[in-house]
């Protein structure tokens, strides 16, 4: 945006959201440093509520539980949904319905597809756990996997295809050589936007996730750990969880720039 | 040119897409070392019949003869066949060097051979200072040679060309058909190449197939789709022509003007019958000082100079489009038309060609 061009008036308006929105993450990463903990008063910088959540069993158990959720829902929803989009575009004269299916869970209210997982899960009566969140996760992940690399194929020049198989190469030997290299940066921008969206998910994981303390992923932790008043290690948390959550996002979307200008 | 081994035979080849058929019973026999150019307007069933000989589509029915074997059947990666797209299709992850290696580790050669050949490759397509680059570093031009060293490479007994110099500007296809020409030449290679372009079909090869609606009109050299077409939609189709409309009779056509035409009737066209008698605008001289069997009388309506003609437009009762004759230099230096003019051109029998209507 040019913002030179824009009317002082306007510019004090974009300066005043930002605020708002900014402001209270900058308070949370702020104190998530203060040596005292009380968030009325700065006493000092310390790295000490950092320290003390590398003490904590409850956490550190449930941050690899949200780990090993985010990493195997977004491998098998990159596979698939990559695997979905490639056929999505191949056979793009099939109409639109397949397209409103699978694109459905990313638009459905988080709430309504978190009871209908839940009802789903319960009505074949199987037991719920880690795996339920990671089914559940690759639910909404694949859709988004899938809206990003079919965006990547709108733009993608199918005669190449036809140029390996024309030079020799046999249909696995073209996917390989040829197909995934070309659409790799939107395959892998997918997968980090899909994983950034499992790290933070609450409500499905809380709805799938069934009774025992074992299937317990980090954002239900800080939940149960908040109704107890905000410690400044949940401050520490929260900002550990938004590192990782930015990080992934700007990669993806700096993978997703370099695909729209090639 | 001395007569050549079959190499390629098309033989009675259908293509239909549902309803539509895109070929119709096509034949032609393609030989060995040749140029050979499938010409035709958009529609007409060349890239079809390209995509067939390629592999990507099947015909619905005949065969597809190579040495003798009908390959109809065999798909794209067994064929000794090599397509150079339209759009070049170039592996944009790929350097120019990777992109012409591909074929050639398809058919797991020896590195050192796929380094020599590509090598020897990028030589004769005057590559090798671009070896390390991306396509998207690289001019029209040269995308279209990179496309051109990769199917070549692999030294195809065939080598398809779809629309090859489409996407260049005119100076540069201007001197990228010889230098197919030449290339072909060099590598000895049998080359097939679609174009909806006459000029670039009778300057670069050494037979042509004409095609409309799926069909395949007329087939053979360059002079002789030129001198002796086969019918009224090729005479118009390559080069210029004008035509007088009328009625067959005996030896030739009586105008709706009342004027006479003489020329060879065809046998299948009955006296009275419709029909057009059609002359090549160099064919007719103006202002003729030697008798000629058919003369036309009309006005200069417009000339057209192009440096190594003149071309003169002529409004006349024999014909409704102006009358074209294209004069030589010379021959316009030496008697000029003036616009407004009323002149008379004269042309012989023998280069009047009569068809059906």
């Amino acid at each position: 945006m040019n913002s030179a061009s824009m009317p002082h008036g306007l510019k004090l308006v974009l300066i005043a959201v930002f605020i708002f929105l900014y402001i209270p993450i900058a308070v949370l990463v702020a104190l998530s440093f203060n040596e005292g903990g009380l968030p009325t008063a700065w006493s000092g910088f310390s790295l000490k509520w950092y320290a003390a959540l590398a003490g904590n069993r409850a956490i550190l158990s449930a941050a690899f539980n949200t780990l090993i959720v985010a990493l195997i829902s977004t491998t098998v929803a990159t596979l698939l949904g990559t695997l979905l989009a490639l056929g999505m575009e191949v056979r793009r004269r099939r109409g639109r319905m397949l397209e409103a299916l699978v694109f459905a869970p990313m638009i459905i209210p988080d709430i309504v597809l978190a009871i209908a997982l839940l009802s789903f899960f319960s009505m074949l009566d199987m037991p719920m756990g880690l795996h339920t969140i990671i089914m559940a996760h690759v639910v909404f992940n694949l859709a988004f996997v899938c809206s990003v690399v079919r965006a990547r194929l709108k733009s993608f020049d199918w005669s190449i295809i036809e140029a390996s198989a024309d030079l020799g190469a046999s249909g696995v030997t073209t996917f390989r050589r040829v197909t995934l290299p070309v659409i790799l940066p939107a395959v892998i921008a997918g997968a980090l936007l899909a994983f950034t969206l499992s790290v933070d998910e609450f409500i499905i994981a809380f709805f799938t996730a069934g009774a025992g303390r074992s299937s317990t992923t980090l954002p239900m932790q800080i939940y149960s750990m908040i109704r107890f008043g905000i410690t400044p290690e949940i401050n520490a948390l929260a900002s550990i969880v938004m590192a990782v959550s930015v990080t992934a996002l700007a990669l993806s979307q700096r993978l997703n720039r370099g695909v729209i200008a090639s | 040119m001395s007569a050549k081994a079959t190499l390629l035979g098309i033989d009675q080849v259908n293509k239909r897409f549902g309803a539509v058929t895109a070929l119709d019973a096509v034949s032609i026999d393609i030989r060995e070392n040749e140029f050979f150019a499938l010409l035709g307007p958009s529609g007409c069933g060349k890239t079809t019949l390209l995509r067939i000989l390629a592999g990507f589509e099947m015909p619905s029915e005949g065969r597809i003869l190579l040495d003798g074997n009908d390959i109809a059947r065999v798909p794209p990666n067994r064929r000794p066949v090599n397509l150079m797209f339209q759009s070049y299709a170039l592996f944009p992850h790929m350097t120019v060097r990777a992109n012409i290696s591909y074929g050639l580790e398809m058919e797991r050669l020896p590195a050192a051979e796929i380094r020599s050949r590509v090598d020897a490759m990028l030589e004769t397509t005057q590559l090798a200072g671009l070896a390390d680059r991306k396509p998207d570093q690289l001019s029209g031009g040269q995308k279209q040679r990179v496309a051109l060293a990769r199917a070549l490479v692999k030294r195809p007994r065939l080598l398809l060309l779809d629309e090859p110099l489409g996407a260049l500007d005119k100076k540069l296809r201007g001197a990228m058909q010889l230098e197919l020409k030449r290339l072909q030449h060099e590598v000895g290679i049998t080359f097939v190449v679609v174009t909806h372009d006459q000029e670039e079909a009778l300057v670069m090869a050494d037979r042509v197939a004409v095609l409309r609606n799926g069909r395949l009109l007329q087939c053979d050299t360059p002079h002789a789709i030129y001198e002796r077409p086969a019918d009224r939609f090729v005479a118009d189709f390559i080069g210029v022509m004008n035509f007088l409309p009328g009625r067959a009779n005996g030896d030739g056509l009586d105008l709706a003007s009342g004027a006479k035409v003489s020329g060879a009737v065809p046998a299948n066209l009955a006296a009275g019958a419709a029909a057009v008698a059609a002359v090549r605008p160099e064919r007719i001289a103006l202002f003729p000082t030697e008798p000629t069997e058919n003369r036309v009388r009309g006005t200069v309506e417009a000339l057209a100079y192009h440096g190594l003609d003149l071309q003169v437009h002529i409004r006349t009762d024999a014909c409704p489009a102006p009358f074209t004759i294209r004069l030589t230099a010379d021959a316009a230096d030496r008697r000029p038309p003036r616009v407004g003019e009323s002149v008379e051109a004269g042309w012989s029998a023998a280069d009047t060609r009569i068809f059906p209507e």
